[in-house]
């Protein structure tokens, strides 16, 4: 390509052109700048650095590297075949007994215990009785914890030296480092994420799924409706958004349960004995049902902004052309809802995806989420890096699903009312 | 009452199903049951035939068209086709080709979709469609489009495309809705001529609605004149401009000076008045009642002559004015003048040689016969 | 060192705000009146104890005591507050096993129980008068409460009655759904109890990959009966509707609601799993609680929470002024798990064993409710 002739315009006083539009525009650039800075801030703030924060803790691994430094440099060159020799447990005495007066080998011990149960009460217990320990330390440090002598707990900590590591990542896919450094899968009885995972990606596409089916027709009366109808519905749609999340899903309870009122009924016309009451609540049916309500307007609203914009007179051609009310319907007016289901279903989905306090309330054991055992481990066990892994994981899908949504139908075409 | 009226419509039909393609008999329509917004339509329509619905916005043009369409169901009345009535038939059943105001092309599917789609629903086979799409495309004259998106089209192209729609699978009936109202003038000429020519070479019936009396003037065979639900005359374009007969249908059809006045004598086909402002003009008495009536009168600018000294004696109607404002349009010149009270007296005239030298202030005389002055209703 | 700098400021500036109220008011320097902020666990415990050592504090001394119930998530709590350097709690009550790891990680403060804590009224010090394991490095329990297995006495016939942990794993004898708490701790102990391992011999059966495997194959037996609780408020709430026969919880629960609300519960004392819980100083807050700490510790204000739950005091001197319930009047002895009778076949909870244990064991747990 040759050089366009605009590259060399001037305006009337020599300054070229280009430089000359880019100072006239850098002002109001600026002003705009300026105009976001806050929402930009509260982004980086209360968004972008927490999700880097998650993702720095899913693969951060101080514990070791820092206190047990000492024990880390004695333990290069070790063969891994046998016991490490007096100099390793001295150094470990040493790090102990560091650890101990600083009062920290708190986290040491749970992020060992994580890996090896028993970790903690070893440490702890041989921290406290550092006092009066003489060496030699090999027979001394067994002697007080049976570990200290397994070739398991030193290659653990060989292991777990680094600065970073991916245990959490396998923790969180249910997979482990065998002794030999191999990922294998963890014992059947330990297996629990990757199911989870499975049922919460299933669960929320059911429920997807559900909202599409009750929010299409709904989408379509409050698009083709006279306003005066369309806006009371379009209030009844709202009326979930007024109302406090733990108020709409222990509506719920009040209705599934098994004393509760659609049992009730059911039991007073007749159509189930007393004793044999449906279990619709804590279970996959009560997760299903309350997410379902609680993510409906999100199917609704994007379906009603795209419908919105498809004229009547499309359906109108298409009869007049011969088609039959359904026929019209699938080549004519479905097709050109499909920006809007994507819409909706790619939000409810990644909604339902996050969702915990519905499922954690209505759930039961079976309907639970993987995002409740993410909350189980920041709030219970405090395994913040097994946490951190699981969330970032979610967040990956989340982002997959995003790119192949974009890549499939288009952010741009995307409206959301 | 309804059931009868429907009754005695179809009693009438035998012997006028061979000439008569369709029909709305005595057709009313309310959305609200309070309001009506058709009230008590009649129209014959000849096969071949092309009828503009012409009308403000709001007189009921376009509620008649839907219903005859299916879109809209009448509150009252018949609407027959080929001898058939149809008010129950759903819209898909009635083989009746439309054109929407703003095309409603299907926007996910190519021209060639779009047009195969008619086709598609009538299980035509995939070589026939082909065929048909090409053809009809062709007859519009966008050969090679067929794999364009309707957004790909310029506004006149969709136009083509909308038009091939509604006629490719070649029905006998094509209704259109302000088809051209989008357009821009130039574009909107091509499409009148455009249209008029696929009309005059398939020999469809055709029923056009619009709001623009040049449009429908220059297209239609008839015109019905809606206003407030009503029909206000069914005419050809030269009747309906010619000889309009109620005030409404002067003013909405053309440009027209409007004098208010009282008729002073009425002598069979001719009348006096006396005006407001106090002359007497002789007028042709179209819609008025006797003497003592009040009546406006109607005149066409192009009819009125200016007068200059060789040709006294032509014009039974004679009167000075003060010249207010000349506008040059090129091909003719268009003079405001203070004219019997009027100051928005309009005056036509050519641009020929000596007429274009009037200047605002100037007074001149004017005249004209008493058969262009319409006496209408007040 | 900013720290530092900003508790000496906010130390000045609550000084000169007493020193204001000190003229007004002629109080004496050192009772400044403070607002402490006391995490507990809700419910009918925070009211025993608000009755029986916030509310003397309070009108003894004039400071405000602020109750957060938030002990169920105590150590994720201080953990937070100690990453964000702002730690708000002055006190919190917690259970021992959670206590040793906060200690570990430096989260609270180290006691020195005999200087800190008051003598029994016979002059006996703490480090005696306390019941084995109450005085950790940095706690100090306050009372023994129990897990045990209630059952509605109206489900079954009077001539056949539960009695032992077994027959909570007896579906035959003793047919009808079964409420317990959805984690391995105590179901664990009980199944292998329900099994024939001896009380005493639990954790060491536990300690093994059979002793495990062993458990769950019991809980196996009784799983499609069992509805998994996780609030302590649900087990009475599903015994009293009959939901279930049989509810594991905290026997101060069971007891508030037999007494209280005249439900026909009957604890099984047999293997009830008891534990001690107490209190925890978050670090940098002891000198702003020990006064506090000293008073709620004391003989005479474990004893007086005995009238308000059926928790036994963790020091052996409150026994004697242990009397009857504030409300009903009833005699409390029988309903403390330090009773002899509900005693004999008590398991204490092996804190060690849990902290040790307790990830693995609560994945494994979920793991197998999942299957």
């Amino acid at each position: 390509m040759s050089q366009s002739p605009s590259d060399t315009l001037t305006t009337a006083d020599g300054v070229p052109l280009k430089v000359s539009l880019r100072r006239a525009v850098r002002r109001s650039k600026f002003k705009a700048l300026l105009l976001v800075s806050p929402l930009l801030a509260f982004l980086i703030i209360a968004f972008v650095m927490p999700i880097l924060d998650m993702l720095w803790r899913s693969v951060d691994n101080p514990e070791v590297s820092t206190r047990l430094s000492r024990t880390v440099e004695a333990l290069e060159g070790w063969d891994g075949e046998s016991l490490p020799g007096e100099p390793v447990f001295a150094a470990l005495v040493a790090d102990l007994r560091e650890g101990q007066e600083a009062r920290d080998l708190g986290l040491l011990s749970s992020r060992l215990n994580y890996e090896k149960s028993g970790m903690r009460s070893a440490i702890s217990r041989t921290a406290r009785r550092l006092g009066n320990l003489e060496p030699p330390y090999r027979e001394a440090l067994i002697e007080i914890n049976d570990s200290w002598g397994e070739l398991s707990t030193w290659k653990l900590i060989e292991r777990e030296s680094s600065p970073y590591t991916l245990s959490y990542y396998l923790a969180a896919m249910d997979r482990q480092l065998s002794p030999e450094g191999e990922i294998v899968k963890v014992p059947d009885y330990l297996e629990i994420h990757v199911a989870l995972f499975w049922r919460t990606f299933w669960m929320s596409a059911v429920i997807t799924g559900l909202t599409l089916l009750l929010g299409y027709p709904i989408a379509y009366l409050l698009a083709n409706l006279p306003l005066r109808h369309s806006n009371l519905l379009m209030i009844l749609v709202l009326l979930p958004f007024w109302t406090s999340l733990l108020v709409r899903t222990t509506t719920w309870i009040a209705i599934l349960q098994s004393q509760g009122v659609l049992n009730d009924m059911m039991v007073a016309i007749g159509v189930i004995a007393d004793e044999a009451r449906w279990q619709m609540i804590h279970n996959k049916t009560g997760t299903i049902v309350a997410m379902t309500h609680i993510l409906l307007p999100f199917m609704i609203l994007p379906l009603y902004s795209v419908m919105k914009t498809i004229p009547p007179s499309y359906m109108r051609a298409a009869r007049s052309l011969g088609g039959k009310p359904i026929l019209s319907f699938r080549r004519v007016y479905f097709p050109l809802t499909i920006p809007g289901i994507a819409a909706g279903g790619i939000l409810v989905f990644i909604l339902a995806i996050g969702y915990y306090i519905t499922p954690a309330l209505v759930g039961g054991q079976s309907g639970r989420f993987i995002t409740n055992y993410i909350a189980y481990h920041m709030q219970t066990s405090l395994n913040w890096g097994l946490a951190a892994a699981i969330a970032s994981i979610l967040l990956l899908v989340v982002i997959v699903f995003y790119l192949v949504f974009n890549r499939l139908i288009g952010v741009d075409k995307v409206k959301l009312g | 009452m309804n059931e009868s009226a429907a009754i005695d419509a179809r009693q009438a039909l035998p012997q006028e199903a061979d000439t008569c393609f369709a029909r709305f008999i005595d057709v009313q329509k309310s959305y609200d049951g309070v309001e009506l917004v058709v009230k008590g339509f009649n129209l014959d329509i000849q096969r071949g035939e092309f009828i503009t619905l012409l009308g403000p916005s709001g007189s009921g043009k376009t509620t008649c068209l839907m219903m005859m369409a299916g879109f809209e169901t009448p509150t009252h009345g018949e609407i027959l086709l080929q001898g058939q009535p149809i008010n129950g038939l759903p819209p898909h059943k009635r083989g009746i080709g439309m054109v929407f105001q703003n095309y409603a092309l299907f926007p996910h599917m190519t021209v060639a979709e779009n047009l195969a789609f008619p086709l598609e629903v009538r299980h035509l086979p995939k070589a026939e469609i082909a065929r048909q799409v090409d053809r009809a495309l062709g007859m519009v004259r966008l050969e090679g489009f067929g794999s364009r998106r309707p957004a790909q089209l310029s506004g006149g192209q969709q136009q083509r495309v909308a038009l091939a729609r509604a006629l490719v699978f070649e029905p006998e009936l094509v209704l259109m809705d302000e088809p051209l109202g989008a357009l821009d003038k130039n574009l909107r000429e091509e499409m009148q001529y455009e249209i008029k020519r696929i009309h005059a070479s398939l020999g469809v019936t055709m029923i056009y609605v619009t709001h623009d009396q040049t449009e429908a003037l220059t297209m239609s065979d008839r015109i019905a004149v809606f206003n407030d639900g009503v029909v206000q005359q069914l005419a050809t374009p030269e009747t309906l401009y010619e000889l309009p007969e109620n005030a409404f249908v002067a003013s909405f059809i053309g440009e027209n000076n409007r004098l208010q006045g009282e008729v002073v004598e009425h002598l069979g086909e001719r009348c006096e008045v006396v005006l407001d402002s106090g002359e007497r003009v002789v007028a042709r008495p179209v819609a008025v009642g006797g003497v003592g009536t009040r009546t406006t009168l109607s005149l066409r600018p192009e009819r009125v002559a200016l007068i200059g000294d060789d040709d006294e004696g032509r014009y039974d109607n004679r009167f000075s004015g003060i010249v207010q404002e000349v506008i040059y349009l090129g091909d003719h010149l268009r003079t405001r003048l203070q004219l019997c009270g009027n100051d928005e007296f309009i005056l036509k005239t050519p641009n020929a040689e000596g007429n274009a030298s009037l200047r605002p202030g100037q007074s001149v005389t004017v005249g004209w016969t008493w058969q262009d002055c319409r006496a209408l209703d007040a | 060192m900013k720290q530092t700098h900003r508790i000496l400021r906010k130390g000045t500036l609550s000084a000169a705000v007493a020193l204001v109220g000190m003229s007004g008011l002629g109080l004496s320097a050192t009772a400044q009146a403070e607002t402490l902020n006391i995490v507990s666990w809700g419910g009918a415990y925070s009211m025993s104890q608000q009755k029986a050592y916030h509310e003397p504090w309070m009108e003894m001394n004039g400071d405000e005591i602020v109750n957060i119930d938030r002990s169920g998530n105590a150590l994720a709590g201080l953990r937070a507050q100690s990453q964000a350097g702002n730690v708000t709690w002055d006190l919190v009550d917690m259970l021992p096993a959670d206590a040793m790891i906060a200690c570990a990680e430096g989260l609270i403060e180290p006691l020195d129980h005999d200087a800190l804590l008051a003598d029994a009224p016979d002059g006996t010090p703490p480090g005696e008068d306390f019941v084995d394991g109450a005085l950790g490095e940095c706690f100090v329990a306050s009372i023994v409460y129990s897990n045990i297995v209630a059952f509605n006495t109206e489900m079954f016939p009077e001539d056949n009655q539960p009695s032992t942990i077994a027959d909570v794993f007896d579906l035959e004898n003793f047919p009808g759904k079964r409420t317990l708490l959805r984690k391995p701790i105590n179901n664990l102990e009980w199944a292998l109890v329900a099994d024939g391992v001896a009380p005493e011999d639990v954790y060491d059966v536990l300690e093994t990959e059979e002793g495990i495997q062993r458990a769950f194959a019991k809980l196996d037996t009784i799983k499609d009966e069992v509805i998994w609780w996780e609030e302590g408020a649900q087990p009475p709430q599903l015994l009293a509707d009959q939901e279930v026969a049989f509810g594991s919880a905290y026997n101060g629960r069971i007891f508030n609601a037999m007494v209280t609300e005249n439900q026909p519960f009957e604890i099984i004392w047999d293997a009830q799993v008891f534990e001690l819980d107490g209190w925890v100083v978050p670090t940098g807050k002891l000198d702003k609680v020990k006064d506090y700490l000293h008073f709620a510790t004391d003989t005479q204000r474990l004893a007086d929470q005995a009238k308000y739950i059926s928790y036994g005091p963790a020091r052996k001197s409150s026994s004697q002024f242990v009397s009857t319930h504030a409300e009903t009047g009833i005699e409390m002895e029988p309903h403390m798990p330090t009773y002899g009778p509900n005693f004999a076949t008590a398991i204490p909870k092996d804190d060690e064993f849990w902290a040790d244990y307790n990830d693995e064991l609560t994945q494994r747990f979920d793991a197998w409710l999942a299957q």
